[in-house]
């Protein structure tokens, strides 16, 4: 749909769209009549708005689009989307800003973007996270309720990240606990990959749709496969070679990881294949292991870092690594559903009762 | 007759930040700095193992991403008293610079450029002129007029479809903005070309350290990135060849285009030498270590403190003198609000007592922030680059007084014009330049400790929690890009008890203290004309020229109870 027939479709007339053709020409300090030429290069101008939330986060996820690639960050702003709203980027500030935002919003409401960074405080009645004197809670409501479709990026947004780590001082809650029932498409990962937002947004652009998602409403082009079965090191941790120190022999050759912490065993994400910083390098690459942070609540299962996956009886076998794979999956299906006593998970006990039959509907 | 006025949110920084400000006869008579958001990442640290808090405390802030990391593990190591190899703290030497430079470079372009340079004023530029302006001021290779053109054309073209995006709303032919079209034609692309080479740059972390933002390659007791010539896996000959290569392009972008921008740009805006004061009290730890004995031995850029302005004497750092008050944060004290505790001692008990949202304005009488009120010796401090310039200046510190003596003559002006909202923003930019310069001979150091045949990453002595005492506690510091930075760590029973971070942003936005002293923020608003109270340009100019990051700031820590106990509760 071009604009003209979006304004059609929000029964918009043509005289009210030259109308307000020419006002923001005005805006824009232009004579008016610029007026006409705006209204022809608006009625080709598909660019879907976008607003942009911040919550409890740390702009992890903002500058992660900032290292976008294919699109770079100034062709998305300027050639794909219309950011009518981000607090990080946007040059207006208050009353401003908040009024750029209000106006996306009327105009098209239940066609915008609305992609949130950070978790969501639902403690003191909202107190715990405030913008323009509103509560981030209520923010989330309005606008991500009335978008087309709302992107959560981030593990904070995804699955409520660091502050809904044990013992959650704040209430923090995810976005799709607050939007049951919205259409939320989940980008994990401590910060998301800016390459898998790419990866959405230009699917949405390609195909008109959202792409396909498993249980945890990740794209399964960036989440459906394990770590461990992408992995470069795979081989050597098939093979037995394990790097027992920082620095050893087998930490110099790039022999697997595993027992310095690594839980790229139980971690759905494609930084093996993707990797970092336009295909770089990622943690396992660069000698540190994976720390699981495209999983939900893995800021209580998969810590302490550096101590391996517990309860691995031998090593080197291929059947052993699907069975640790499909144990923690288990588990974060079990966090996921038992949101706000997540800590209890801290539990290593309850690692053996999780049932694998969670991870195989997954997996297909 | 005052008029209070709320800019709320502060866009274009880090974090939730929101400023009230009483006007009266067009300047700001007072104002109140708050922060509105809150997490409680100290309290999710307890009880969980001390070498795992770098990767918790990290995640403090995703734009200066290393920071909180190298605090933490340097706060852990001076618990535990581990010394870290020399090859590894050459490479969090490379890992800081480039952060600190990388950070600047996108604090200036795309956070504070649009508080100076008008982007619709642009569309109007000649750009032959402003082709001869790039040419007069650096050798940059973009500086075509028909390159100046086709920006100019870009951005037409974009204003022309009506729909500016993240540029709607801005404050397009305001009375402040003084820049002539062709000047801002420039900074436009600037603006741009930034932010690309800002993703190059920090590709030193990817390499060194898996990826950015959030780098996964610190240990406490090292770095993880293995170093080994003679392997495909590890720190060799064709990464630090790389490394060198992105380092020379943020030398190259840093000296032909960022420095010359503020010095184009500076004559325009002499008024802002003085304006953003504030407190002349000024705080740097110091950082980079460059002698074998290591941190926090041999630091290549000086700590200390200047009081008053005064420039003649520099106070050295005894980190017991610190305190925090929350006598205006939503914070309780056993003991009362009108103490002051030392990180080790302190304690927070979150109570918000503001008004509840959605509310217009807050009780700035009584409590109205999430920051805590930091002191030295009970006054308020500057911390950040210019705090680093001044220290280094007043201590004669050769590339400090050397950048700064050429740009006051550039300016034809006296050292007092540093301390402003302009001088804040040159000294970020000198920063800049003095760091690009000095990272070469960090990559020297490390490749001739290298060449002796020192592979050593990781010091593997204190590794296992088996062998830690009881009892610990330590503090780790570290000049962060926004200034400086400090971490307090208490260990027993191998798990962290507490843990309590200062960092730059709860000094610089702190609210008033239990003696009504303003924070630098609030104090650096006072006099500052407003030409239109409705949009408050002039607001952001200040607070931006500190960088704010909101997130870093707030923070909690709580003396009681461990996270064990509280599990078996539940």
């Amino acid at each position: 749909m071009n604009m003209a027939e979006k304004m059609k479709y929000l029964g918009v007339s043509r005289r009210d769209f030259l109308k307000y053709c020419t006002a923001l020409s005005g805006t824009l300090a232009l004579s008016p009549a610029f007026g006409p030429k705006i209204a022809e290069a608006i009625e080709s101008d598909n660019r879907p708005p976008v607003i942009w939330l911040e919550f409890q986060d740390c702009a992890g996820d903002t500058e992660s689009l900032l290292r976008a690639s294919a699109p770079t960050a100034a062709q998305l702003i300027l050639d794909y989307l219309s950011l009518d709203y981000h607090e990080t980027i946007m040059a207006a500030a208050g009353h401003q800003a908040e009024a750029a935002k209000e106006s996306t919003f009327e105009k098209y409401k239940g066609k915008y973007i609305c992609i949130v960074e950070g978790s969501i405080p639902t403690g003191a009645d909202g107190a715990y996270c405030t913008v323009g004197g509103r509560s981030a809670v209520d923010i989330l409501k309005e606008i991500g309720g009335n978008a087309a479709f709302v992107i959560a990026v981030g593990t904070c947004a995804t699955f409520g990240g660091l502050p809904a780590a044990y013992p959650n001082p704040t209430g923090a809650k995810s976005v799709q606990e607050l939007l049951p029932g919205k259409t939320v498409i989940n980008l994990p990962g401590c910060p998301m990959n800016v390459d898998n937002l790419n990866g959405t947004i230009v699917h949405y652009l390609l195909f008109g749709a959202p792409p396909a998602m498993d249980k945890f409403l990740r794209p399964k082009f960036a989440y459906g496969k394990r770590i461990h079965d992408n992995c470069e090191r795979r081989a050597h941790f098939d093979a037995g070679q394990y790097v027992e120190a920082w620095g050893d022999y087998g930490h110099k050759q790039g022999w697997c990881l595993y027992k310095m912490g690594c839980k790229g065993p139980e971690t759905f994400h494609n930084c093996p294949t993707i990797r970092w910083n336009e295909g770089l390098s990622w943690p396992v690459q660069a000698g540190h292991g994976c720390a699981g942070c495209s999983e939900p609540g893995f800021w209580d299962t998969m810590t302490p870092l550096y101590k391996r996956l517990p309860n691995v009886p031998g090593f080197g076998v291929e059947a052993t690594a699907t069975k640790i794979g499909a144990a923690v999956v288990g588990i974060s299906a079990v966090v996921f559903g038992m949101h706000g006593i997540v800590s209890i998970i801290r539990n290593r006990g309850l690692v053996k009762k999780v049932e694998s039959s969670e991870f195989e509907d997954d997996d297909k | 007759m005052a008029n209070k006025i709320v800019v709320d949110p502060i866009t274009r920084i880090e974090g939730h930040l929101r400023i009230e400000a009483k006007v009266e006869n067009g300047k700001i008579v007072d104002a109140w700095s708050s922060s509105t958001m809150f997490r409680g990442i100290e309290k999710i640290l307890q009880g969980r193992d001390p070498r795992d808090a770098w990767f918790y405390t990290q995640r403090f802030c995703g734009v200066c991403t290393t920071v909180h990391s190298i605090a933490s593990i340097r706060a852990v190591e001076n618990a535990l008293g581990i010394k870290v190899p020399y090859n590894a703290e050459m490479l969090r030497n490379i890992i800081m610079g480039i952060q600190n430079v990388q950070d600047h470079v996108i604090h200036f372009y795309h956070l504070h450029a649009l508080d100076w340079v008008d982007i619709v004023s642009a569309l109007k530029a000649d750009p032959r002129k402003t082709a001869a302006l790039q040419q007069s001021v650096s050798d940059w290779k973009y500086s075509s007029a028909d390159y100046f053109k086709s920006v100019q054309d870009k951005i037409g073209a974009f204003a022309n479809t009506g729909r500016l995006g993240p540029f709607s709303n801005g404050y397009w032919g305001h009375p402040a903005m003084k820049l002539p079209p062709e000047v801002n034609l420039m900074g436009v692309a600037h603006y741009l070309e930034a932010l690309n080479l800002q993703k190059e740059i920090i590709k030193i972390h990817a390499i060194l350290g898996s990826k950015n933002p959030h780098p996964q390659t610190f240990l406490v007791g090292g770095m993880a990135i293995p170093v080994d010539p003679n392997s495909q896996n590890a720190l060799n000959a064709a990464k630090i060849a790389e490394i060198n290569k992105y380092i020379q392009m943020a030398d190259e972008f840093v000296k032909k285009v960022y420095v010359p921008d503020v010095l184009a740009v500076a004559p325009y805006y002499l008024d802002w030498t003085k304006y953003g004061a504030g407190h002349l009290n000024y705080l740097a730890y110091g950082e980079f270590p460059e002698t074998q004995s290591g941190y926090p031995d041999g630091l290549w850029i000086p700590g200390g403190i200047v009081k008053d302005g005064d420039l003649k004497n520099v106070i050295d750092v005894d980190h017991n003198k610190i305190t925090e008050y929350v006598t205006h944060s939503w914070y309780d004290y056993t003991g009362g609000d009108a103490t002051a505790k030392h990180p080790y001692d302190g304690e927070q008990n979150a109570n918000y007592t503001g008004p509840k949202p959605p509310y217009d304005y807050l009780n700035t009488d009584e409590k109205y922030s999430w920051v805590k009120a930091p002191r030295y010796d009970d006054a308020p401090m500057e911390v950040g680059p210019l705090a680093r310039m001044v220290v280094g200046y007043a201590r004669g510190h050769k590339e400090i007084t050397g950048a700064i003596e050429y740009t006051l003559s550039e300016l034809n002006a006296g050292a007092e014009i540093l301390f402003s909202t302009l001088g804040r923003t040159a000294a970020r930019a000198l920063e800049s330049l003095i760091t690009v310069d000095r990272m070469p001979k960090w990559m020297d150091m490390l490749v001739n400790n290298i060449k002796t045949g020192d592979y050593e990453i990781h010091n593997p002595e204190k590794w296992d929690p088996e062998s830690w005492p009881t009892n610990a506690r330590g503090y780790g510091f570290h000049e962060a890009p926004r200034g400086a930075l400090g971490h307090w760590v208490v260990i027993e029973n191998k798990n962290i008890k507490n843990y309590q971070a200062v960092v730059p942003t709860t000094w610089n936005a702190s609210p008033r203290d239990a003696n009504e002293q303003r924070g630098q923020y609030e104090q650096s608003l006072i006099g500052t004309p407003l030409a239109d109270p409705e949009r408050p340009l002039e607001i952001l100019r200040t607070i931006h020229s500190f960088d704010p990051c909101l997130a870093c700031a707030v923070h909690i820590y709580d003396g009681k109870g461990d996270l064990k106990s509280k599990v078996k509760v539940l």
